[in-house]
């Protein structure tokens, strides 16, 4: 490691101001900061100094997503040895069969996404920012398994361009980035984003006779008999543990609750998640199913979930852990956390239950609050000011 | 010298004074027309039709129109010829009338013909007020072209009702872009034909 350094450090004079490749020096300058704390400090001033850095937030909340990307990557083998009738269970194929599957898709988020952030990082003369690093890991992980790669490509690019760069990069967007590819995707083509056909990897291979590839949630909306059990691919009924541990098809990275919730306590002990919104966020979703099953009607199949199943289900755990918590477009105020992370749980379940042509609702829910975290923010600052206004006013009275 | 002032109102609108990009007017109906490039083109043409006369007349009538009811004057020479327009749609293009529905009608509520009307006509001869209503109804119909090529193009894969992608590309898995229908994405159009535009005109950043 000591000779990579200082390798290192002895090419770092030619991406210096008038040095050979001085044009390049973001893109130095951000692979050498991935690799060493940099040892720049303020020379004045009083500065509490922390070594947790963006980078060092990105890779955190990347170990924490890993629980649940490794378990999607096995859970794809999984499906499709379910849906081709193939016997084995061997861990490593099936771990190997889903990896491969969605490989292409982390390489090319990656390349298009990071592609695009080079360029621009080299354009403006700014250092190259490390937001995508977690995007680009997110993207695939809540799209379908089969999600070609060149619409990946377009969306990430969209989503990178439109979502991120025109308002000044890292740290300026309002829209989480990875939803904003899945809105794009979810609404440009949206034969490959939803219905039965598009979560079960079946790779060519022909499925069997019982398959149907609808996801639980996919299967209670269009459900004609009320409370019907809901089955895994080949018809057999899924139990709560099931559920639970993410035995089912659907976006491969958000199926496991187990794995969420671990991937959940990483971020709450290392401090980067806020509990706030997740917390209200549970309770916004928990609230809103008791609401919904308690009147459910049999216009609405997903009102009759009981709230625990509802919240286990699809995307919703997913998107309030990873999601709603990302801090660049999550509210600011303690108060605006809480009023935030409830619209979000009980929006994402009033479109689940309500909305039959949207079998989940907590990507929508997300991008909603996420235009709206601004203004809620100021109502909470305003009317801080102005109780505190009136306190200053009855004291000089 | 003096020709190439006459000619200030119609060149003006089209790049530096464009009514949709730089003044930014007339955006509703460039959401609503341009899914399709042959409505964007008809609209496009109306609008030109219905300002450029339009135009001309409250410009001839500028010295007798009272201060006090103006407003209501423009309004019924507008509302006159977009009825006109109308009816030779429905007549001639029975389709495309079908197609751009009450848009047609809409024409009377043009943010941009109501703005040539108070900012040009009712102060200006009326061969330049002719001249700047065939400007800004060129300026805004080429914005919405522009739209209407690429929502057209990426949306439905044909242009003007032709197929331009061929049937290989679709084997291939190459998909048609439904967002690109969908009204958010004009205005993401809209949004980079004046990034484009301002990077070219420095002037025009704030």
């Amino acid at each position: 490691m000591k000779g990579l350094k200082k390798k290192i450090d002895s090419i770092k004079p030619q991406f210096e101001k008038g040095g050979r490749f001085s044009k390049l020096q973001s893109v130095f300058d951000g692979f050498y900061t991935f690799l060493y704390t940099p040892n720049e400090t303020s020379a004045s001033g009083v500065h509490i100094h922390d070594s947790n850095d963006s980078k060092r937030t990105m890779i955190t909340v990347v170990i924490a997503l890993l629980p649940c990307c490794l378990f999607g990557m096995w859970n794809i083998g999984l499906q499709h040895f379910m849906a081709t009738g193939n016997p084995s269970r061997e861990f490593f194929s099936l771990f190997f069969y889903g990896f491969l599957a969605v490989l292409p898709q982390i390489l090319t988020a990656y390349v298009v996404g990071l592609g695009i952030e080079f360029i621009v990082a080299q354009i403006r003369g700014h250092e190259i920012q490390e937001g995508f690093l977690v995007s680009g890991i997110l993207i695939p992980m809540i799209c379908p398994v089969d999600t070609p790669c060149w619409m990946i490509a377009v969306a990430v690019a969209f989503a990178v361009i439109f979502a991120k760069e025109v308002f000044g990069g890292t740290g300026y967007n309002f829209l989480n980035i990875a939803l904003v590819t899945r809105a794009f995707l979810f609404f440009s083509y949206p034969s490959k984003m939803s219905g039965d056909n598009v979560f079960v990897s079946l790779g060519g291979d022909k499925a069997v006779d019982s398959y149907s590839g609808a996801t639980p949630l996919g299967q209670i909306a269009s459900s004609t008999e009320l409370g019907a059990a809901v089955t895994n691919i080949v018809g057999d009924p899924l139990s709560f543990g099931d559920i639970f541990m993410g035995y089912y098809p659907g976006s491969w990275g958000e199926t496991s609750t187990l794995c969420i919730l671990i991937g959940g306590a990483i971020l709450l002990l290392t401090g980067i998640a806020n509990w706030r919104i997740i917390l209200s966020a549970l309770c916004g979703g928990l609230l809103m199913s008791a609401v919904a099953h308690n009147w459910a009607s049999p216009l609405y199949p997903a009102t009759y979930l009981d709230p625990i199943t509802q919240i286990c289900f699809g995307g919703f755990l997913f998107a309030i852990v990873f999601m709603a918590t990302d801090p660049v477009t999550a509210c600011r105020t303690t108060v605006g956390k809480y009023i935030y992370g409830f619209l979000i749980g009980a929006i994402a379940i009033i479109i689940r239950c309500y909305n039959t042509g949207y079998p989940e609702g907590a990507m929508l829910a997300v991008l909603l609050m996420n235009c709206f975290a601004p203004l809620i923010d100021w109502c909470v600052v305003n009317s801080n000011i102005r109780r505190r206004m009136k306190r200053l006013t009855v004291k000089n009275s | 010298m003096n020709l190439k002032k006459t000619f200030i109102p119609l060149v003006n609108p089209i790049s530096k004074d464009n009514p949709v990009i730089v003044q930014v007017l007339g955006i509703c109906s460039a959401l609503a027309v341009t899914s399709k490039l042959e409505p964007a083109l008809v609209m496009a043409v109306s609008v030109t039709a219905v300002l450029s006369l339009a135009n001309v007349i409250i410009s001839l009538l500028r010295n007798t129109i009272p201060q006090s009811i103006r407003i209501i004057v423009q309004l019924v020479v507008v509302a006159a010829l977009v009825v006109v327009v109308d009816q030779v749609l429905k007549a001639w293009n029975y389709e495309v009338s079908k197609a751009l529905s009450v848009f047609i009608g809409l024409i009377i509520t043009n943010c941009i013909i109501m703005g040539r009307l108070e900012a040009f006509a009712l102060s200006n001869r009326p061969w330049p007020a002719f001249l700047d209503g065939i400007g800004n109804g060129i300026g805004y119909g080429l914005i919405l072209v522009i739209v209407g090529f690429f929502r057209e193009l990426f949306g439905s894969g044909t242009l003007m009702g032709y197929q331009i992608f061929p049937q290989s590309w679709y084997d291939a898995g190459y998909m048609n872009n439904g967002l690109m229908i969908l009204p958010p994405m004009a205005l993401i159009v809209v949004a980079c034909i004046i990034w484009v535009h301002r990077s070219y005109n420095k002037d025009l950043q704030e």
